[in-house]
This record gives C-alpha cells, sequence and structure tokens, in this order.
C-alpha cells in the first residue's frame, strides 16, 4: 500500500486547483451527491446540449480524492455525447474496484487507479461520477446518496 | 517486595507497557508499522482477562439462564446473576433491581424513551437535550417528540466546546419532564458538569438521563452520588464485549414502567387472556440475553479496577496533556473542543487536508484515528467542519503513541504541500 499511489501529483494538483469549480447559470440539468458517511457534499450541474454535455461544473466540499475526481470528471466528459459518457462512467467505475486496469481511452482519469487499493475510499472517487449519472438520468433537482 | 521501603502514601507509577501486554490485539501489525491504536472512544480493545472470561465462560459454563434445573442452567445463571451484582458495584447501584442488561448506550436511551417518557408526555411538554450529544441521545427523544407532540429543546455550547451552563439553566422550567445529557462528549471530550445539570434539573420536577458511554472507561462513577435518575454506558468503550451494556434507573421509575419489548423471561405468566409481568429487572429483559457479554463486561469492571480507574484517568490525562500540546503546536491545525475540562479525546482539522485524507494517510502509518462527524453532526454544524479526526486515548497508551500520531500528521502535511 503506497500512498504515492492514491495521492498522485495529478490528484493533488486537482484537490488544490479544481477545475470547472462553481455552479453554471445557463444549468438544464443538475443533481446533488451525498456521502452520509463521510459527510462529502457535491452538486454537479451542466447543460444539456441535445444528447451533448455542452458545459458542466462542480462544486461541494470533500475530501482530496472527492474533489480531484469530480474536477477530473468534468474536464473528461466536457463536449461529450451522453453515450459515450455512459462508457466512461463504466471505464471509471471498473477501475476503481479494480475490474480493469487503466484503459488508455481513460486519459488523465487513469490517475484514479490507485484507489482501488484503498477500498474505504472508492465512494470518495465515484460519487461525483454517481451525481452526474444522476443529472443526466433524472434531470434537474435529482439527489443520489453513496449509502 | 519492594527492595526500598515506601511511605505508605507513595503512589505506585503506573507501568503502561506491563497494561499493555494484557491486550494481545495491540501487537498487531498495520501496513508494516506497529498499530498505534487512537480510536478506543469508538471501540476500546480486550485484555486477556476479558477475553478468558468469555472462553471459560463458553468453554465450562454455557446454558440457557433463569430456565433449567440442570447443572449448567444453574451455572450460567450464576456467572450472569453475578455480572449483574459487579455491575452495580461498579456504578454502585442501591440494588440489582436497578441494574438492566441492554445492547449498549443506545439501546438503554431508546429503552426509557419509549417505557419512560412516551406514555407519560404530551404537547407543552419539553425534553431539554445539549448541543454536544451523541446521534444516540438525540434521535431517540426526536422519536418520542412526533409519537407525543412534546417539544425537543437543545442547550447551546460555546466556542470551547463546554455547555453554556447559563442557557442551559434558563431553558429549564417547569415545562422540562426529561432532561438527556452526555457525561463526556464523544466528540470533543468536554466534561459536564453533570452533578450540577442533574441538581438543577430536579429543582424543576424533570428526571435526568445521562449518557456515560464515554464517562465510564474515564471517570468513577456513582449513580446515587451523581443523583442521576438513568444511567446508561457500553461495555465495548470501558474494555468490555460489543452487544452489551447497562442502564441503571432507579427503583422507583422502573416501578412505574410498563414493560418495552414482550418475550421470554421478562414474564410471569402467560394466558390468552392475561399475562403478568417478571419482577425488576428481567421486566425489562424479553429473550434469552447476551450472557457471555454480561460475564465479558463483569471482567472488564474487575480489570478497570484492578488498574483502578483513578490511575487510568490520571495516566490519560498526561497523554492528552502531551497531545494537546504537540499536535496543537503543528502548522495549519485547528484543535476542536478545547474545554477547560475534558477526557481523552482531541479533535482537530488540518487545513487544506480533508479528515478523511488524514484517516487515509494516519493508516498508512498505522496509526489508527476515528474520522468523520463521530456521530455528532450538529457539532460538525456548529464548528462548520464537514469532519475531524480525532484521536482517543485509552489505558494502554503511551507517549510514543502520540509521537507517532504527530510525525504522521507531519508525513500528511508533506504530502499535501
Amino acid at each position: 500500500m503506497d500512498l504515492k499511489d492514491l495521492y498522485r501529483d495529478v490528484i493533488l494538483d486537482h484537490n488544490r486547483h479544481p477545475r470547472n469549480f462553481g455552479r453554471l447559470s445557463e444549468e438544464n440539468r443538475v443533481a446533488e451527491g451525498h456521502n452520509p458517511l463521510c459527510g462529502d457534499r457535491l452538486t454537479v450541474s451542466l447543460r444539456l446540449d441535445g444528447e451533448r454535455i455542452a458545459d458542466i461544473r462542480f462544486e461541494g466540499k470533500g475530501c482530496a480524492i472527492s474533489t480531484a475526481s469530480a474536477s477530473l470528471m468534468t474536464e473528461a466528459v466536457k463536449g461529450k455525447p451522453r453515450a459515450e459518457v455512459q462508457t466512461l462512467f463504466q471505464q471509471v467505475h471498473a477501475l476503481l474496484t479494480g475490474g480493469a486496469a487503466a484503459d488508455a481511452a481513460l486519459g488523465k482519469l487513469a490517475a484514479l487507479s490507485g484507489v482501488r487499493e484503498f477500498p474505504a475510499r472508492v465512494k470518495c472517487a465515484s460519487l461525483c461520477w454517481h451525481t452526474l449519472n444522476a443529472a443526466l438520468e433524472r434531470g434537474a433537482a435529482a439527489t443520489v446518496s453513496t449509502e | 517486595m519492594s527492595a526500598r521501603p515506601q511511605p505508605a502514601s507513595a503512589v505506585r507509577p503506573y507501568d503502561v507497557e506491563r497494561v499493555r501486554r494484557d491486550f494481545p490485539i495491540l501487537a498487531t501489525r498495520v501496513n508494516g508499522h506497529p498499530l498505534t491504536y487512537l480510536d478506543s472512544a469508538a471501540s476500546s480493545q480486550r485484555p486477556r482477562q476479558v477475553l478468558r472470561a468469555i472462553e471459560d465462560y463458553e468453554t465450562h459454563s454455557h446454558a440457557n439462564v433463569h430456565r433449567g434445573v440442570h447443572t449448567l442452567s444453574q451455572a450460567a445463571t450464576g456467572a450472569f446473576e453475578g455480572a449483574r451484582e459487579r455491575a452495580r458495584r461498579f456504578i454502585n447501584a442501591a440494588s440489582v433491581r436497578e441494574v438492566i442488561f441492554v445492547r449498549g448506550t443506545t439501546e438503554g436511551i431508546n429503552l426509557v424513551a419509549q417505557s419512560y417518557a412516551r406514555p407519560r408526555y404530551r404537547t407543552g411538554d419539553e425534553i431539554l437535550i445539549s448541543a454536544l450529544e451523541h446521534h444516540a441521545n438525540i434521535v431517540p427523544w426526536q422519536l418520542v417528540c412526533e409519537q407525543t407532540r412534546c417539544t425537543l429543546k437543545v442547550a447551546p455550547i460555546n466556542t470551547r466546546g463546554e455547555l453554556d451552563y447559563e442557557a442551559f439553566r434558563r431553558l429549564l422550567s417547569p415545562r422540562t419532564r426529561l432532561v438527556a445529557v452526555a457525561h463526556i462528549s464523544n466528540a470533543l471530550g468536554t466534561i459536564l458538569p453533570v452533578a450540577e445539570l442533574i441538581r438543577d434539573a430536579h429543582a424543576q420536577g424533570a428526571v435526568v438521563l445521562i449518557d456515560g458511554a464515554q464517562a465510564a472507561p474515564h471517570t468513577r462513577v456513582d449513580v446515587q452520588a451523581l443523583g442521576a435518575d438513568f444511567y446508561t454506558f457500553s461495555a465495548h468503550k470501558m474494555y468490555g464485549p460489543t452487544g452489551i451494556g447497562v442502564l441503571y434507573a432507579r427503583e422507583a421509575l422502573l416501578e412505574s414502567m410498563p414493560p418495552w419489548q414482550g418475550g421470554g423471561d421478562m414474564i410471569r405468566t402467560v394466558s390468552f387472556e392475561r399475562t403478568t409481568y417478571n419482577e425488576l429487572p428481567y421486566r425489562f429483559e424479553a429473550g434469552t440475553p447476551n450472557i457471555s457479554g454480561a460475564i465479558g463486561l463483569a471482567a472488564a469492571m474487575d480489570y478497570l479496577e484492578s488498574l483502578s480507574l483513578e490511575a487510568v484517568a490520571a495516566h490519560e490525562a498526561r497523554l492528552l496533556e502531551l497531545a494537546t500540546a504537540q499536535v496543537g503546536a503543528l502548522p495549519d491545525i485547528e484543535l476542536i473542543g478545547t474545554a477547560a475540562h475534558k477526557a481523552a479525546v482531541l479533535s482537530f482539522t488540518m487545513r487544506g487536508v480533508h479528515a478523511h485524507d488524514l484517516g487515509t494517510i494516519l493508516d498508512a502509518e498505522g496509526v489508527a484515528v476515528r474520522t468523520g462527524h463521530h456521530c455528532a453532526m450538529p457539532v460538525m454544524t456548529f464548528f462548520n467542519v464537514p469532519a475531524t479526526a480525532r484521536a482517543s486515548f485509552g489505558c494502554y497508551n503511551t507517549e510514543e503513541d502520540v509521537a507517532r500520531l504527530v510525525a504522521a500528521l507531519q508525513r500528511a502535511r508533506g504530502l499535501f504541500g
């Protein structure tokens, strides 16, 4: 178990300087994610243009893994069609739970592969993805809980 | 025999290394490091004496209690009732009729909420708690308020995490039917002036329940001296097993309370027309109890008293003082809960590092602390933090443990820059 494998430079950087942080003013989809176990909360807001995520932001308070994962996620899905985001979600889930090795298609998201060695932290990394999923599936004002 | 004669007043120094040898789990290595166990406030470890008492019982004496004439049933009943008498002495209850075995503190509070409070209270009645309670001393009263339409009042705390005593007194009134407060806060370590609170509550005609989960391992509890109406605690926070605890209740109150759960052991006679109930304390113990748990709890009480509760408390106070100074001196650390009177708990945050990241980094160094809201979300809200890291001390902790905690926190600071 190597801490540097969990807290890679990419993770620490995105934790310190989260990308796409805040709330979209012209959102048409929003969901709130909550991990009651640790108290992490985040809101994902996005503007869906047809089937494509035209813009996305997140805000909230969380640990480094949850903040960095959300930041990396917004970068990865911005501009992508829903179907592609769904595939990415499945790939990330497999990566976090140890079902698959890091795929080249994951790009920077592969930095999350260290999480699988820390089972207690998997939910921290997946919260943002479940929240994005809820926003896409259920539309406005959805709430998702990891418990 | 000591080689040198000592004056009778000399206090033998607390031999923590000898204590540690009683706890086999402390030899565990975690992630390549010796275990530094600083999570006793969540659950303490068990000494060999407790493990052996349970094994002896299970090996030689187990049968159901209060049911059979055969030899093992009598042995089990004797051991179980012996444990009740042990618990009575530990808290100085007047009678074993006032000592009810429960699953733990949570069940003790729920029993009082449902059997004592619920049938009595109505609109206009008030239950008064404090702002530093564990969820187990909040939610059962919220349930009663929903069921009876009585009102929950909350006495505030100050920024040091101490009860605002004047505000507490202002909230007390003839409408206050019950006061429920922690003896020691689990999230912050604050020791509450429970004897004074009980006196004030009684002056207004209210009964008082004390949540003693954190107090039982750290301070001598004398329910008669305190004047508590209800006092409840768990074995697993005082070196005993999980799934067992004690609810102390004054006999006169218990006599006035209807049974809480129905089943075997709590009845005298049963027919389809009419059932009569058993005497105290069995009326509140439906079903086969946690027999080995009670025996383990009694062994834990023997163990704690063999170390001397006062000596353990003094040892823990030294460690808390050391840890407060050393952790508090680290850069970017904020101590959460700085009450003048505290026991065995150091709660803190590190700027720029979430408590869960701290927990993972400390664990990689073999240091076990609790991270999160400590089942006290209102306390976290008050201090405007999502979570804290909490180091808590027990009879087996050492200055070396404090040093390892400090080193691991420095590692976290280095990693996060």
